[in-house]
């Protein structure tokens, strides 16, 4: 049986790629693609602890987080689209409309 | 013969992840991503959530990536040759809280080591326990799982298809090019 800590450790690893991901694009897509890289950490530690608990609560959870995971790609791909449409550049540092 | 089945899959996992991160050209990211969801599938496997391994591939894989390709070939995006100005903040920032987990689970591990037979005894404890959301593992997992999400989850159910009906609605209103200007002209 695999320690449970083994598991925290992979999903620490996986969410902290996802957020230096965020942090070092500039291409918008590959920032929603880790996102999703986040959102899968935490449901790899969702399913290690109901594996371990006996409780499939965990379960549902990850259930929930699939759902918010679908709307916010749906939501998010058609700003990029809007986005590629006003600018036809999808590099974050050309979107400042809002920076001081 | 399980943990090197979970190290297989973890360090597919791992390297994947960082393929998404690190590699140019936005379609090689997003077929990286793919292969790490079939190994998050395969890991769910290994945990004995059978039914949210297949819910992966088909939501994840089968729906949200296509997704993702769809718009990667819409928009013919050139490659990006740059990583973002803040590169080096952001790699020490990550290196930052990587350091400091891994610290976290070690110093962790050397604590529990002694303590492991409790855990055991902590895995098996909760079948005694009659939580109400608890239910025995003799049934299957699908089944399990629906129990308690049409029982005791029902509402966070039913928000979760109101966030989708929203999350449709907003999509078409705004990917829809003139779906204003009609009515403006």
């Amino acid at each position: 049986m695999v320690p449970l800590s083994y598991y925290i450790i992979l999903s620490a690893i996986v969410f902290i790629t996802g957020v230096v991901g965020v942090l070092i694009r500039r291409n918008i897509i590959i920032i929603l693609l880790s996102i999703e890289l986040m959102l899968n950490a935490t449901n790899i530690n969702f399913v290690a602890f109901s594996s371990y608990f006996q409780n499939v609560v965990g379960q549902v959870f990850v259930f929930f987080t699939l759902t918010v995971a679908a709307a916010e790609v749906a939501v998010g791909l058609a700003i990029i689209i809007a986005l590629y449409r006003s600018k036809t550049t999808i590099n974050v540092d050309e979107f400042q409309l809002l920076k001081w | 013969m399980a943990t090197l089945v979970f190290f297989y899959f973890a360090g597919v996992i791992v390297l994947t992840s960082l393929l998404v991160v690190v590699l140019r050209n936005p379609i090689y990211s997003a077929l990286s991503l793919l292969i790490m969801f079939f190994h998050v599938a395969g890991l769910y496997v290994t945990l004995r959530a059978e039914f949210l391994a297949a819910v992966q591939i088909i939501v994840y894989a089968g729906a949200i990536l296509v997704l993702y390709l769809f718009v990667v070939m819409l928009l013919n995006i050139k490659r990006e040759e740059r990583y973002h100005p803040q590169f080096p903040f952001g790699a020490f920032l990550g290196l930052t809280i990587l350091t400091e987990v891994l610290l976290l689970a070690y110093h962790r591990s050397v604590v529990n080591e002694p303590a492991s037979p409790l855990s055991h005894t902590a895995r098996t404890v909760p079948n005694g326990q009659a939580v109400a959301t608890d239910v025995a593992p003799a049934a299957g997992n699908t089944e399990m799982i629906g129990e308690v999400l049409y029982s005791t989850y029902l509402f966070p159910f039913e928000v979760a298809s109101l966030i989708l009906l929203v999350a449709m609605i907003g999509a078409i209103i705004l990917a829809k090019r003139d779906l204003f200007e009609q009515r403006e002209g």
